[in-house]
């Protein structure tokens, strides 16, 4: 779960102002009647019903929980965000390639342990926004987010490998 | 050869940029230690006990004279003057400056080269036969294979933070010479009944700590689906791998935990939502690899003649024939042969080479082998196309630089890690075991008769000299301080992979030349006629040679 320390909002390749929505805790066991709540995932899965009748709904997951259990809710959900306990933990990348390809399209957000480094391997692998850590460099991470051009692989960038789009 | 489009030409620039950024802000305080560690590791930077440790990829083993002259000319500029050639087919720089890397790797991508992913926990280099191209038990080349996994793997954007390091390996031959059933991912090329290319894939194997032979997890994988089943393997590894307990991280034991049966239902899960998508691999694409690989301009030559000429050369000269034997090899090709160009003379550390010898290895090779050359992963540089009326003249070139001696595939051919001279996880050291074994057997008479024996030293459990699967393996192991070995009997890597049984308490450095001499008696003893070591080894098992040993 994100700390409150202040940290950068990054979407579009540019710094949003925090929105509203609140997250809650792993171990919450109730939300507040109204607002924009993000939910860590057994909340969700004990209250979807409930959950679902609200304008907006977002889950969080933490990095050792599979998204497979929304499976069913990815045309309803507006966010997922994937929590990083520490940067070098690298199950979310895996997370966010996975929502894509079971075709869900509402934001995939970065929250924990987002380092400049980061950026581009996430936008690539799905990720649109990141909670980028407070004490790190605005500028750096969207150099980074840029730094390479080209891509082999498939990825959320690029629907194809380059062996699909290679030109002599 | 592969060579580089504007595609690939961009991205190692451009790698390079961004990591001279990183190392910039490293520098300046920016990044911090243990956040500039994964990207310096990915960039090849290590750091070793003594120095930090540049490992340059190599892929698939395969360069060109142009590439090592430029190694030769890193090893001078940057470094003490030479390289040591890795048994994962790289080759590693033991005294680069931190500050200097950027303009290393620079300097690399002008030749093609890089050093991207070759440490960290990520996807390394991909390993194949050295003798890939050339050999007759081959059923296709398997390089253009190695190339596409090479690309899907650099910089794949879901797999650069693994709970380990993930290693992979193909081969396409008969015998076994990329040691498949030892690897994360094993890839062995077949042909179904339809005559269709496709893989056996192996998964979980490994060495270190936990020695294991892969178990098969698909037997038949048509070629198309490489990647996107490759993309499952990883991705299930990448989900559930440990991440609590480096030792336990590798995908072996999640594969041992889950079960291969279980393993392979989850990653078909995963290759159900990826198969037949756009990972899918045209067969255009594999021409088009192929056609990097397509057989050099041969000339024709008279087989009958070239045999008889090298049948004069030898009999006048023992020397020469002994070298004939040992260090060239079949070739498919009539009238040519390959040459391995030692790189175990006594006394050097195994895999090292001055820079004036890569100079001289590079000008052989655009000499005499269409200026290509290979790196083995027994840490020996491999001339692959070289016609049998040259050979006397690339022996005589190969005898004035020190890389001439008559031992590849025997005992002194030995696979050695650094050790501890220079690896900070080292028990013991390894490099000064190697010499004392050689300086031990060096009658050449002798080793030929004792004949093909691989024997293979690590300094530790990590098992990077491949202890595990020497016919004869040594284990660096600490002693209440003192480093002791171990010693394991039986190992072998071809396709009837086997790992070594450890022959009984573990040995100083004083006593161990004792010990190997002993055990090789023991066989010389017990052979008949035609047995090599593993073969005797197997027949009469670990009893006799432990009778002898502690007796
Ligand atoms: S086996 Fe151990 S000592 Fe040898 S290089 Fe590997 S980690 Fe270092």
């Amino acid at each position: 779960m994100p700390d409150d320390t202040q940290s950068f909002l990054i979407k579009n390749d540019r710094v949003v102002d925090a929105d509203a929505w609140l997250f809650l805790d792993k171990e919450a066991s109730s939300y507040p009647p109204t607002g924009a709540v993000v939910v860590p995932l057994s909340l969700w899965l004990d209250h979807r019903v409930d959950l679902l009748q609200r304008e907006q709904c977002a889950v969080w997951l933490d990095s050792e929980q599979e998204p497979e259990p929304l499976r069913q809710d990815l045309d309803t959900l507006s966010m997922v965000a994937i929590n990083f306990p520490v940067f070098s933990d690298g199950r979310g990348y895996s997370y966010a390639r996975r929502l894509r390809q079971l075709g869900f399209l509402g934001e995939v957000r970065a929250i924990g342990d987002v380092l400049p480094d980061q950026l581009h391997y996430m936008s690539r692998c799905g990720f649109d926004a990141f909670e980028l850590r407070g004490d790190k460099s605005v500028e750096s991470a969207l150099a980074q987010k840029s730094s390479i051009s080209v891509t082999y692989q498939a990825g959320q960038d690029q629907p194809k490998p380059l062996f699909a789009r290679r030109q002599p | 050869m592969y060579v580089y489009d504007n595609y690939d030409h961009t991205l190692v620039s451009e790698r390079v940029e961004q990591f001279r950024d990183q190392t910039q802000r490293y520098l300046a305080g920016e990044i911090s230690e243990s956040e500039f560690l994964p990207l310096r590791l990915q960039n090849g930077l290590y750091v070793q006990r003594l120095a930090p440790m540049l490992r340059i990829a190599i892929p698939y083993g395969m360069l060109s004279s142009t590439q090592l002259h430029k190694l030769a000319d890193i090893s001078s500029k940057y470094d003490k003057g030479y390289g040591h050639f890795s048994t994962r087919q790289n080759m590693q720089l033991n005294w680069p400056r931190l500050e200097e890397v950027p303009d290393i790797l620079a300097e690399l991508a002008t030749v093609e080269m890089h050093a991207i992913q070759t440490s960290g926990n990520c996807i390394r280099n991909t390993t194949t036969d050295q003798f890939a191209g050339i050999a007759a038990d081959e059923l296709e080349d398997p390089r253009p294979y190695c190339e596409l996994i090479r690309q899907w793997s650099t910089l794949h954007p879901e797999f650069a933070y693994l709970p380990r390091k993930f290693k992979i390996a193909v081969c396409a031959s008969e015998q076994d010479r990329a040691a498949v059933h030892v690897h994360d991912i094993g890839l062995r090329l077949k042909h179904n009944d339809a005559g269709d290319t496709g893989f056996e894939v192996l998964v979980g194997g490994g060495l270190g700590r936990t020695p294991v032979i892969g178990p098969t997890l698909c037997d038949f994988l048509p070629r198309k689906h490489l990647l996107a089943y490759l993309d499952s393997i990883l991705r299930v590894y990448n989900q559930l791998g440990r991440r609590d307990n480096k030792y336990k991280a590798r995908i072996k034991i999640l594969v041992r935990a889950l079960g291969v049966d279980t393993f392979r239902e989850k990653v078909e899960r995963e290759f159900d939502l990826l198969k037949d998508g756009n990972m899918t691999v045209p067969d255009s694409e594999f021409e088009r690899m192929k056609r990097f690989f397509s057989l050099p301009d041969y000339a024709e030559i008279d087989a009958n003649e070239a045999s008889g000429l090298l049948r004069q050369q030898a009999s006048e000269d023992k020397a020469f024939a002994n070298w004939l034997k040992r260090n060239t090899h079949p070739h498919k090709q009539a009238g040519y042969a390959a040459v391995t160009l030692s790189l175990k003379p006594t006394g050097i550390a195994p895999g090292d080479a001055t820079d004036k010898q890569m100079h001289a290895v590079a000008d052989l090779a655009e000499q005499f082998s269409f200026g290509e050359l290979r790196v083995s992963h027994e840490q020996n540089l491999i001339l692959a196309d070289v016609r049998q009326t040259d050979l006397f003249e690339v022996w005589q070139a190969a005898r004035a630089i020190g890389m001439a001696t008559p031992n590849i595939g025997l005992m002194t051919d030995m696979i050695c890690c650094p050790g501890g001279d220079f690896c900070s996880l080292a028990n013991a050291k390894s490099i000064p075991i190697a010499e004392l074994i050689q300086r031990r057997f060096d009658d050449l008479d002798y080793l030929h008769d004792i004949g093909e024996l691989d024997l293979n030293i690590s300094g530790c459990m990590n098992a990077c000299g491949h202890h595990h699967v020497g016919h004869i393996g040594i284990l660096g192991v600490d002693k209440k301080g003192k480093e002791f070995y171990q010693v394991q009997l039986g190992g072998n890597s071809d396709l009837d992979a086997s790992l070594g049984n450890v022959l009984g308490p573990s040995f100083s450095q004083e006593q161990l030349p004792d010990v190997i001499e002993t055990i090789i008696d023991t066989y010389v003893n017990l052979r008949s006629d035609e047995e090599l070591f593993i073969d005797t080894y197997r027949r009469v098992g670990l009893a006799p040679f432990k009778e002898r040993v502690y007796a």
